[in-house]
């Protein structure tokens, strides 16, 4: 199987305000994204995983091209995103779309459901006039919504509801590749099961690709194939699902696994409760970024003075941590 | 057994509705009721609409009335007293002394303007009448039982300097300074990272342990309840539909909205798999459905559940811990047969 899309390097630092107004030394950048590399299959499904200001969001920005990055390459298929200029960028956008978090804030509230469906369609010319309320009812029904709901305004609808309108969106301009940034976050447990589903069914349906962000891990394990787990810029592990999940190697997504709070009360409570806050990203610690709440019993000297690399540590299992090889 | 620390019987929390927004009133809690014993944690847990957190606000009377109001006939009982029934001078007695709350938001909660420590101080000077160099000590103190590195320096911090988490810790110290016998905690670790929520549940756990108090824990999140709740009340549509204790309610769900609920919830140690989902969605409080609210969304619904509303029936099993259920089935178990 090819990589639809490839990530090589991608670097994206904010530059700091100076102080004082412009005056003064200006500050550390915040290294929002530090050189992070993955690749996804035609057809499958990578979960980026990581807490607030692990940079999983501005990964997949960048990699839309709706944040110029620092440095590094995206490939999609074959072609190199950053190098694009305007005109083939704009065709290639119709190929790669973005399902957010909280529609309601990315829907237009003076648009109607069908206006807001009409809209891409109009842009890249994908239907006539005569075309458009058929389409529109397609949508509708693919993402399960009656073609009725055409004529709403996004404040007559839930929240469950509304990310469907956002997901028909997304297929109107029939995509290949879609981001999706914690698409089911914002919902209650009962409907972001049902949204899951729907996603699974049009990946099964479209042979789409995903590039799923979320924080919950028990949301991921439902619609990856691959995950990774991102730590203050970096990837710090990177395997197949199955085997992250039955044997993570980095103390982190250890931790992250653990703290997942489980619905059953005879639960084995062997939780690792991390001390601390995440550093800020303008000033990661020395050595292994992890090195300060890092729980391993082996951490030592080494940790604080000398970053792991991202490495093979079993087959299709790659991480950062020096002594990955001997896992929590 | 002993006596309950607080009692809530009946509460009708209703709202009058915007018009343009269809109108009509919303019955947010529509005849709740439960215990809190001294020392346990009981959690109460529903989904967006519930009537979880209108609930939580009406014991401390932080309803905004208008447009809502706690009808005639409710009642909630602490240490003997109807609080619904007290003067103002008197709730104030209790709010933020006897009965103190954590909200979700800590961002929101606390005041920009003043220091943590001004902030935790406020409720030992208002209802102990310390001194303010007695009250800042013990905020110093407060601020080193939540776990706050270098507490002395902290002390002069502003909200905005201290991370999400450390603010929740800020909040748990205000609400624990005057040490309450009950703390009611409004989903307070939903707008945390996950190894930050672990942090905050397990703070928690500990102060309750040290301090002896009783807490009231609202959720969504039915893990929370799984890992830290004795006993839990499900709400749905403004109603309890099922309470029980956290080990009998997981092992024997028996309202159908308690099963879905459990069932769509993706879990960490399940392989891949399409997640069972509850058709449809929460209706709105305006217009509950007849009969029981949740016959609309129900695989198990026959005609007797449009037209009679289910009381809370009994459905203990035998020798087991008390169990009750807001649903017919208790009464006809043969029909629990998905037709769906």
């Amino acid at each position: 199987m090819s990589a639809l899309l490839e990530v090589r390097d991608l670097v994206k630092h904010y530059a700091a305000e100076r102080r004082w107004f412009g005056l003064g030394r200006p500050r550390a950048p915040l290294r929002a994204v530090d050189g992070v590399s993955f690749s996804i299959d035609a057809g499958r499904t990578l979960g980026l995983v990581g807490e607030s200001g692990s940079g999983k969001t501005t990964v997949g920005r960048t990699i839309l091209r709706l944040q110029e990055p620092t440095a590094g390459r995206v490939m999609f298929a074959g072609a190199d995103i950053f190098a694009l200029k305007p005109g083939p960028l704009r065709a290639l956008r119709r190929r790669m779309q973005v399902v957010f978090q909280d529609p309601y804030s990315s829907l237009n509230p003076r648009m109607t459901v069908g206006q807001a469906l009409r809209e891409p369609l109009e842009i890249h010319g994908l239907a006539t006039s005569a075309q458009f309320a058929g389409r529109i009812a397609g949508l509708l029904e693919e993402v399960g919504l009656d073609p009725a709901f055409a004529s709403r305004y996004p404040h007559e609808l839930s929240g469950g509801q509304r990310q469907r309108v956002g997901i028909a969106r997304a297929l109107s301009v029939e995509p290949q590749f879609i981001v999706c940034d914690e698409p089911v976050s914002a919902l209650d447990v009962s409907v972001q099961a049902q949204v899951l589903n729907l996603l699974a069914d049009l990946q099964a349906r479209r042979r789409l690709t995903y590039l799923f962000i979320a924080h919950d891990l028990a949301v991921v394990r439902h619609i990856a194939d691959a995950v990774a787990v991102m730590y203050l810029g970096r990837i710090v592990e990177r395997a197949p699902a199955a085997s992250i999940y039955a044997l993570p190697r980095h103390p982190y997504s250890r931790a992250l696994l653990s703290a997942v709070p489980e619905p059953d009360p005879r639960a084995a409570k062997q939780r690792i409760v991390l001390s601390g806050d995440m550093p800020s990203p303008a000033h990661p610690p020395s050595g292994c970024p992890f090195h300060p709440r890092c729980p391993h019993p082996m951490k030592n000297e080494r940790c604080v003075t000398e970053a792991p690399p991202l490495r093979t540590v079993a087959p299709d299992h790659l991480a950062a941590c020096h002594y990955a090889e001997h896992p929590m | 057994m002993t006596e309950p620390l607080l009692r809530v019987r009946d509460l009708k929390t209703y709202f009058v509705a915007e018009r343009g927004s269809g109108g009509g009133t919303a019955r947010a809690v529509d005849g709740v009721s439960f215990e809190l014993f001294p020392g346990e944690t009981l959690g109460i847990v529903g989904e967006s609409g519930c009537g979880k957190t209108v609930t939580s606000l009406s014991i401390l009377r932080l309803v905004p009335e208008p447009p809502g109001h706690i009808l005639p006939g409710s009642v909630i009982e602490f240490d003997g007293r109807n609080l619904l029934a007290l003067a103002p001078a008197d709730l104030r007695a209790v709010r933020g002394n006897q009965i103190a709350m954590v909200f979700q938001e800590p961002m929101t909660s606390l005041n920009p303007v003043f220091t943590v420590g001004d902030q935790i101080a406020e409720a030992a000077i208002i209802h102990q009448r310390l001194s303010r160099a007695v009250a800042r000590a013990r905020a110093i103190e407060m601020l080193t039982l939540v776990g706050i590195p270098d507490p002395a320096e902290r002390v002069d911090d502003y909200p905005h300097q201290l991370s999400g988490g450390m603010r929740q810790r800020v909040m748990i110290a205000m609400a624990l300074i005057c040490h309450p016998k009950v703390l009611i905690a409004d989903e307070p670790t939903t707008a945390l990272d996950v190894t930050i929520q672990a942090q905050i549940l397990e703070l928690l756990d500990r102060l309750q342990a040290e301090l002896g108090m009783a807490v009231l824990l609202i959720t969504h999140d039915l893990g929370v309840v799984a890992g830290h709740a004795n006993r839990v009340a499900v709400m749905y549509a403004g109603q309890v539909v099922e309470t029980a204790t956290t080990t009998e309610l997981f092992d024997r769900p028996t309202h159908p909205y308690t099963e879905g609920l459990l069932a769509a919830v993706p879990r960490i140690d399940a392989p891949r798999s399409r997640l069972h989902a509850i058709p449809g969605q929460v209706p709105a409080a305006t217009a509950w459905p007849t009969g029981c609210r949740f016959h609309p969304r129900c695989p198990y619904a026959w005609n007797k559940c449009v037209a009679e509303a289910p009381p809370l029936l009994d459905a203990t099993a035998p020798g087991g811990t008390p169990h009750a259920a807001r649903c017919w089935l208790v009464t006809e178990p043969h029909r629990r047969v998905a037709k769906r």
